[in-house]
């Protein structure tokens, strides 16, 4: 980084120059030490005493409780454990679902809006993508009245003679009602293989849940705003396809299911890597939409371990199970960005460093 | 862009279909992805009843504007858009100055330690926000700023990201200007805020924008710093009425409306300014 050439002809400023430069970064430092690393290391103290958010959490009377929170999230048979494992289900099902919608939905996009035979494809680009920038609270409230009893969707399900659910008050889990429906088990009488033990105090019949009613709409809003910039990054990618490849393929007589296949697919790879990761890491997130549509009810099947963690600290007061749960969700998504870079580095010795973004008025 | 021949090997009754089901596509997904706004916009003009009724319709029958009016008479929501204007300004102001003044540190002014600025930078840039809802209590609390508007608005005033947009900029930036100016004997500043900076305009074009549409749409935040609200910005007050009192009854124009009046800043710097975004949405992901 530091050429010894530049350095020894600025000799004179050298001084001033170092000090100008600890001022500049200074402010951004102090900032984000105060403010992001920092509350790592105290919630990290937090999470293994018995604070109780009265006074400081470093006061000399806070007990330290060792890995007594964590325990309690899973292996103490309790109501904790149960809310935590619910939540964790909740959101397995959660990106098991919204990951595949998400990608598969934007890869779509992307491939229709790329195709140069279509004009005005900018601004479909434009309208896929808008409700992206717009505000989460917002666009649950729009969501709220879509899905509501009297809403547009059930409008639009009574158009075709189906009488729609009551979304946000159905806890009914998306499986069940397919085993259920198909006549393998009776939903209110689940076979007592099932019902009798399980990992971690859920039944395996509570695991296989599946996402109920009510957190399949949460997975819709998700999936309609995500897809936009997801579209951006595959469309990005597209354009770095060179057009020589298409054509020497379609000259060779492949057709349209061949030329994705073979041709446009493998070029998209690292995208859909970044893509995947990107929503992995999204979906263990989701909070604002739960805050604001559901509150992890009915019946705890829209409980997420995000949500519940802040729930646990500042309605319940428990600071080092929220901490703790905190922690858990950490590690889960610092996995998640490992896997990440571990396939991403490995795809860049392949190809070089792509830009993400498309060219300026490339798409149209 | 366009490949020569191409148009006149398409041609016949496939390339039609393929065309028609091309654009059938994009229709589809269009009014997937924006009539909702339709319904939203359309339904707060409604009254209670009619939007019970015909959710779906994008005519208001009775056309009314009483949900605003309501809105402005008995919701707080003077006061939240005077909150979140104010804090915008100042996060945004912020970010711009400060993000381009670390980034050119980091791009450009040799001293020790820049090595491990920089790889704090991007570390703190893959913490995952939500995880952090709890810690950035913890500190606001510690500090004795909990509750207060500096709450708000210190914890955002700088962002990784747009630190480490405007190096990548700078480090793409020819040095020529800059030392000829250094040899006229401009201190360092100097050189950054009236040679460099307003060379940087696109890309603090991008930063300004971004920040602008995060710092307004901004809500986990403002969850866990405020408790008071005195303090609620918009995405807050929001929230509120929908989860709060108001939550019980259905309310759906009153709802949408402020819903609507929140969305419509963003939605207009988004019409104009949309390629922004996308170069945003592409750096934003490409920091990984």
């Amino acid at each position: 980084m530091t050429e010894p050439a530049v350095r020894r002809r600025r000799s004179g400023i050298q001084g001033n120059e170092a000090a100008a430069g600890w001022l500049f970064v200074a402010p951004a430092v102090l900032i984000l030490g105060l403010f992001l690393v920092l509350p790592i290391g105290m919630a990290l103290w937090v999470s293994v005493s018995g604070w109780n958010g009265q006074g400081s959490p470093f006061a000399p009377g806070v007990p330290f409780v060792g890995a007594q929170n964590y325990t309690e999230l899973f292996l103490a048979e309790g109501l904790t454990r149960e809310n935590f494992m619910i939540s964790i289900r909740n959101n397995l099902y959660y990106v098991a679902v919204a990951v595949p919608a998400q990608t598969l939905l934007a890869l779509a996009l992307a491939l229709v809006v790329n195709q140069r035979f279509l004009k005005g494809t900018s601004f479909f680009r434009t309208a896929f993508y808008f409700p992206s920038v717009t505000s989460s609270v917002a666009i649950s409230v729009v969501f709220l009245f879509l899905f509501a009893n009297s809403g547009a969707v059930n409008a639009l399900l009574a158009l075709v003679g189906i009488s729609g659910p009551a979304w946000f008050a159905d806890p009914r889990g998306l499986l069940h009602l397919v085993l259920g429906g198909l006549g393998l088990v009776d939903v209110d009488n689940p076979p007592a293989a099932l019902t009798g033990g399980g990992p971690f105090g859920l039944s395996w019949w509570e695991w296989l849940a599946g996402p109920s009613v009510a957190m399949s709409t949460i997975i819709m809003l998700v999936v309609w705003t995500t897809s936009g910039t997801f579209m951006l990054i595959f469309l990005a990618a597209l354009q770095d396809v060179p057009v020589q490849v298409e054509e020497a393929s379609l000259i060779d007589g492949a057709n349209a299911w061949q030329r994705l296949r073979h041709v446009t697919l493998p070029m998209l790879k690292p995208a859909l890597f970044l893509v995947i990761t990107l929503g992995l890491i999204g979906t263990w997130q989701v909070f604002d939409q739960i805050y604001v549509m559901s509150q992890g009810k009915p019946a705890n099947t829209t409980l997420t371990p995000a949500y519940l963690s802040y729930r646990t600290a500042f309605t319940d007061f428990e600071y080092g199970v929220g901490a703790a749960i905190s922690f858990v969700l950490f590690l889960i998504i610092v996995v998640m960005t490992l896997v990440q870079r571990w396939v991403m580095r490995d795809r860049d010795e392949v190809r070089p460093r792509r830009r993400w973004w498309p060219r300026r008025g490339g798409a149209s | 862009m366009t490949a020569p021949g191409r148009p006149a090997r398409r041609g016949g009754f496939r390339a039609l279909v393929g065309t028609f089901l091309g654009y059938a596509v994009l229709v589809f997904f269009a009014l997937v992805f924006l009539y909702p706004f339709v319904i939203q916009t359309a339904n707060s003009f409604k009254t209670e009843a009619d939007a019970a009724a015909h959710p779906l319709s994008p005519v208001p029958d009775p056309f009314t504007t009483a949900a605003f009016t309501r809105i402005f008479d008995s919701t707080a929501f003077p006061l939240w858009i005077g909150n979140s204007i104010l804090v915008t300004l100042l996060i945004t102001v912020g970010r711009v100055f400060l993000d381009s003044l670390a980034g050119y540190a980091l791009a450009r002014l040799s001293f020790r330690g820049r090595g491990a600025v920089t790889a704090m930078i991007v570390a703190v840039m893959a913490v995952p926000g939500v995880v952090l809802l709890i810690p950035k209590f913890l500190v606001l609390n510690q500090l004795g700023i909990y509750n207060t508007y500096p709450a708000l608005v210190l914890p955002l005033l700088v962002d990784a990201a747009g630190v480490f947009i405007m190096r990548q900029f700078f480090l793409s930036v020819p040095p020529s200007l800059e030392e000829a100016a250094r040899m006229d004997g401009a201190g360092v500043f100097r050189t950054y805020w009236s040679i460099i900076l307003p060379m940087a305009r696109p890309a603090l074009i991008t930063l300004t924008i971004l920040s602008f549409q995060a710092s307004w749409n901004e809500f986990p935040h403002t969850v866990v710093a405020v408790q008071s609200p005195q303090l609620f910005t918009l995405p807050r007050g929001i929230a509120n009425l929908v989860s709060g009192s108001l939550g019980a009854g259905t309310q759906y124009p009153l709802k949408l409306g402020a819903a609507l009046l929140a969305t419509i800043p963003v939605a207009i710097i988004f019409v104009v300014f949309q390629r922004y975004f996308v170069r945003g949405a592409a750096e934003g992901a490409s920091k990984e």
